[in-house]
């Protein structure tokens, strides 16, 4: 500290340093210096967050990259094999492409959009009541979202149980839709539905109290000018006015969907105990990262899909950004 | 609530009636699970499966306490460590995004832009996407078979300095001019004027943290391979993968309640607070 201290501050008791014969570029390194120095605390202040950032952030994400380039089984030294991750990821690899990604996009497409407008909806509904009466509404929405992942699996798995105790086939068999038990969570044709039903249960998170808030936050005079200016009904006050202004948070809002989205793989594991779903039904690529890095330790593979999804993660949150980034004119 | 309700008119009573649907709807499963947990066993084994307990009964507390085995971890280590993780954590994360968030929004320096723009892209990170990596740094540092290996990977939080950094906006430069005037220094600016004013944020990022935390079963299966330091959450994944069916519900259910009521709780008390912090969440 004491050496660092000394560096900055030399130019000030010799200001012969920064006379006009020194060339510009010395000049403006040391301004930067010393601008860095006096904003010291600044920095300080962010060291704690900076520090775990990188650890835990930062650097696994160029470790992904990095290890994506080579072939690795997480004992011996990595040995770089350049692009051929990638090229077996979209050429060779059959469970990847047959079910992986036709699962994902299904499983993305809906519950994401599905989730998001959802809970746009009932945010608006919500909104429309006194006061008095949000916070139990809001409370009954955002419940099943506080359970998402373990807190609620058992429950889950007893309503989806495959014998005639679990309480869906005792339902549907009291009332004569199904004669024998449907092995719910077994079978592939119903398992991707009981994802997303689940994932979408549990949808209304804080992207759902993200807009809550926005919808406060909106101007009650521009309804009014809008009656004016020949609204006519609910449906065009909503699309012109409210979420124009609630923009900020809507974007917010798609980006945490986004991350529930992304993130939804281990639901199917939750459901059923395996990684791997019978018949791949329910295997999405968190699933798929899982299987190739902790069941066959093929950790290059793995990372490859990493950087995949980081990617289609980005992708998407920039997609976001063009649908609802606020334009400098408004 | 009554005098709400009377100003409700015939539209707003249909609103009111649909919504209460949909919402005892989306907590049936809840009330199953409060039901399963006090449910004694042999109600639980009844064919037909009944929703409601008849004779509640907090046997199946008492066994996941009582009960311990010799050669297998009591349950009571599993509860206590998830106890000590979570608080540790939420202290960490608010203490460390609260500063991150003073500085970003209020102080001027280089690379501020730079780090914003760095925590905006994060804001979509999902920690699932890099476990490997993770796993090797947590390693590598020594932090395996830790408690830091469960707390240290929560406090790079983008979304907490993110939702900090929004509210502290939207207190006046002003008020912070001021006290510096009266000679406060930016520690005592930081901790007698924006603390003070951020709490309802600090309540919202306890929350969300809490939520993360306390359901988080990543650290305990990947990081964490010494049983006695694991946390309830994964030990409930491996008593409902290894019992099958509903007779998972006895043990399952009692621990799912203890993992969810403090999250109820919390967001109960801290609701307001949490929607106040939300109208600032807007990303410009």
């Amino acid at each position: 500290m004491k050496t660092m201290r000394s560096a900055e501050i030399t130019p000030v008791r010799r200001p012969g340093f920064l006379r006009p014969g020194t060339p510009r570029w010395v000049r403006n390194v040391v301004q930067f210096a010393r601008e860095c120095w006096k904003t010291r605390t600044s920095y300080l202040f962010l060291l704690p967050f900076l520090v775990c950032f990188a650890i835990f952030i930062a650097i696994p994400v160029f470790l992904a990259a990095a290890l994506s380039l080579t072939s690795f089984n997480g004992i011996g030294f990595p040995r770089f094999i350049g692009l051929n991750n990638f090229v077996n990821l979209f050429t060779q690899d059959f469970v990847f492409m047959m079910h992986t990604l036709p699962n994902t996009l299904q499983f993305a497409a809906i519950v994401g959009p599905g989730g998001y407008v959802l809970s746009f909806i009932f945010a608006w509904l919500i909104h429309q009541l006194p006061r008095s009466l949000r916070d139990f509404f809001t409370l009954a929405l955002y419940a099943p979202s506080m359970a998402v992942g373990v807190g609620l699996s058992v429950v889950w798995v007893a309503t989806f149980s495959g014998d005639r105790a679990g309480y869906l086939n005792n339902l549907l068999m009291r009332y004569g839709f199904i004669e024998t038990p449907v092995l719910w969570l077994q079978d592939p044709r119903y398992l991707m539905w009981i994802l997303i039903i689940v994932s979408l249960w549990t949808s209304m998170g804080v992207g759902f109290l993200a807009m809550l808030g926005g919808l406060q936050t909106v101007n009650p005079e521009l309804y009014e000018a809008g009656k004016i200016d020949g609204i006519k009904n609910r449906l065009q006050e909503v699309w012109y006015i409210t979420i124009p202004s609630m923009k900020p948070q809507m974007l917010f809002s798609a980006v945490m969907s986004i991350v529930g989205t992304l993130k939804a793989g281990d639901i199917s594991s939750l459901l059923t105990g395996m990684t791997v779903t019978p018949n791949y039904a329910g295997h999405l690529i968190s699933n798929h990262i899982e299987d190739y890095a902790f069941l066959r330790y093929e950790w290059g593979y793995a990372s490859a899909l990493s950087v995949f999804l980081l990617l289609l993660g980005y992708g998407l949150m920039r997609l976001s950004y063009v649908l609802f980034r606020t334009k400098e004119d408004e | 609530m009554n005098r709400a309700l009377r100003k409700i008119a015939f539209p707003r009573l249909m609103l009111v009636l649909f919504l209460t649907g949909i919402g005892l709807f989306m907590f049936i499963p809840i009330v199953f699970l409060f039901n399963n947990a006090l449910k004694p066993l042999n109600e639980l084994y009844l064919f037909p499966p009944t929703i409601f307990v008849q004779k509640p009964t907090f046997q199946n507390f008492a066994n996941l306490f009582l009960r311990a085995e010799s050669g297998t971890v009591p349950f009571t280590r599993y509860f206590f460590n998830s106890v000590i993780v979570a608080a540790a954590t939420i202290l960490a994360v608010v203490v460390v995004s609260t500063m991150a968030g003073y500085v970003l929004s209020k102080h001027r320096f280089h690379f501020k832009a730079l780090i914003m723009g760095t925590i905006m892209i994060s804001l979509m990170f999902v920690p699932e996407m890099v476990l490997i990596p993770r796993y090797l740094v947590v390693h590598g540092l020594g932090l395996a078979d830790t408690y830091f290996a469960h707390i240290l990977p929560f406090v790079a939080s983008p979304v907490a300095v993110f939702l900090m950094k929004q509210f502290i906006d939207q207190i006046p430069d002003a008020l912070l001019e001021a006290a510096k005037l009266d000679g406060a220094t930016d520690m005592h600016i930081f901790l007698r004027v924006v603390i003070p004013l951020t709490a309802p944020a600090v309540a919202t990022v306890c929350i969300v943290t809490f939520q993360a935390v306390f359901t988080d079963i990543t650290t305990s299966t990947y990081y964490v391979m010494d049983e006695t330091m694991r946390t309830m959450a994964y030990f409930l994944t491996s008593v409902t993968v290894n019992i099958p069916g509903v007779a998972a519900a006895s043990l399952g259910a009692a621990i799912s309640l203890l993992m969810f009521l403090p999250n109820l709780l919390l967001f109960v008390f801290f609701q307001r607070k949490m929607i106040q912090t939300m109208l600032h969440s807007g990303v410009k």
